[in-house]
């Protein structure tokens, strides 16, 4: 097997994934309006008071990107265990940590991305400032990968699980609160005028270390979950 | 060069069978027989690597498939029950793609050819899910005409839902494979005359 084969394998798996999203446009939209509706139900319950709105938002936005993205986790295996296409991926002489991998992203490409695209939108309805706004970004962007790696083991762990769902949540959620701390917290800590990039760094290493460790147990759980 | 030693496989708090020893040698065909729950899918599993044995060993080449699992799995073609076919994808995009994360190489030629000689040229840009079962069994076989430079090829039960016309390709298929010395592991109920150099036999359950 060559550099060029492995290139290639790599390349087709999150294409094709990214390819069948893309004819499943309504699963996205679901994730999205999710999202924007979890969002919107705070202002709705704790009422319309802007100084309790503004420092609730980063907190609220990062909930429900959070919630989102575990709501799209099912779909990152359930499809393809079901048809046998992880089966395959499982025999091929690539190295099937790095197979998943490309799958975690292009799973991040088609659910986590929109939701960082669409959250200055949200931000706006909680009057975050230009400086916050910037601030959420940056931290959705490191965040929301770190989100698709370490639910991706969840979900290969609870591949043909009955009720995996529920227990998928379960198993995850707790995994998530680190990212959610240091998400929420670089958008306060920017908004108080101590400066975003502590949070934001220690954001980083959380994905660098996810980016390492996810991959490899993820590829353990599928082989598990194949048998 | 395909060896098994002694191998035993268990599911659940039944064992299947034990002190199972054969080999295969290039050309040769291998069929298992046995009847429904006698263990034939789990000793092709066995076989592939995807379920360790609770006892016994596999060899290829004389090293241990475990401890050469890529190396192993590039020589492997395996089509199981499920046939790995996308139901969103197209049967060219379906042929392509999981050849190519297999690890082949897939060129357009290449590629147009599986689908005609499996009669799906004109379904190649349809959805997989307006196909017949039998048309989707097509076009997982059709990547067995791309992986004609893996020697081993593990089949589970290849011939169901396809009509006669599909049963003589890949009949020819499989005789082609085993007369340029590739090895054939086939379950079946159905009796298909496959002529081959060497055709050896195992009975599972008895």
């Amino acid at each position: 097997m060559n550099d060029l084969s492995l290139t290639a394998a790599l390349w087709t798996v999150g294409s094709r994934d990214l390819l069948a999203a893309m004819r499943h446009r309504a699963d996205l939209l679901t994730t999205l309006i999710f999202f924007a509706l979890v969002a919107s139900l705070f202002p709705l319950g704790v009422g319309s008071e802007t100084a309790l709105l503004r420092l609730m938002g980063p907190g609220v936005v990062w909930v429900a990107a959070l919630l989102a993205s575990m709501l799209a986790l099912t779909r990152l295996f359930a499809s393809d265990y079901g048809d046998g296409t992880l089966e395959q991926l499982a025999l091929s002489p690539h190295p099937l940590t790095l197979l998943v991998l490309a799958k975690i992203g292009a799973h991040w490409l088609a659910s986590g991305l929109p939701l960082v695209i669409i959250a200055p939108l949200l931000g706006l309805q909680f009057d975050l400032n230009a400086d916050a706004q910037l601030v959420l970004l940056a931290s959705l962007l490191l965040g929301t990968p770190t989100l698709s790696l370490i639910g991706a083991v969840g979900a290969a762990l609870t591949l043909g699980v009955r009720g995996g769902g529920a227990l998928l949540s379960l198993l995850v959620l707790p995994l998530y609160v680190p990212v959610l701390i240091f998400g929420a917290g670089a958008v306060e800590a920017s908004a108080a005028g101590l400066g975003a990039g502590a949070h934001l760094s220690l954001l980083g290493a959380l994905l660098l270390v996810a980016l390492v460790f996810a991959p490899w147990a993820t590829a353990v759980s599928v082989r598990i979950a194949v048998e | 060069m395909l060896a098994i030693i002694k191998l035993e496989c268990v599911r659940g708090e039944r064992r299947l069978f034990s002190n199972l020893s054969f080999e295969a040698a290039p050309h040769t065909l291998l069929e298992v027989r046995g009847q429904n729950g006698s263990g034939k899918t789990s000793l092709l599993r066995n076989l592939c690597g995807l379920l360790p044995p609770a006892a016994g060993a596999i060899q290829w080449c004389g090293k241990d498939i475990y401890t050469i699992a890529d190396d192993y799995r590039s020589h492997l073609a395996y089509l199981g029950h499920l046939s790995g076919v996308k139901d969103e994808l197209t049967a060219s995009e379906n042929i392509r793609m999981s050849a190519v994360a297999a690890g082949l190489s897939a060129s357009a030629e290449q590629i147009d050819a599986a689908l005609i000689r499996l009669g799906l040229r004109d379904f190649r840009d349809s959805p997989c899910k307006a196909l017949s079962q039998g048309q989707r069994r097509r076009v997982a076989l059709a990547r067995l005409c791309l992986s004609v430079t893996r020697s081993l090829w593990i089949l589970d039960e290849p011939y169901t839902a396809l009509d006669t016309a599909a049963l003589a390709v890949i009949k020819d298929l499989l005789e082609s494979h085993l007369e340029a010395g590739g090895i054939v592991v086939l379950t079946t109920h159905q009796e298909v005359a496959i002529t081959a150099r060497a055709t050896r036999r195992v009975e599972l359950g008895q």
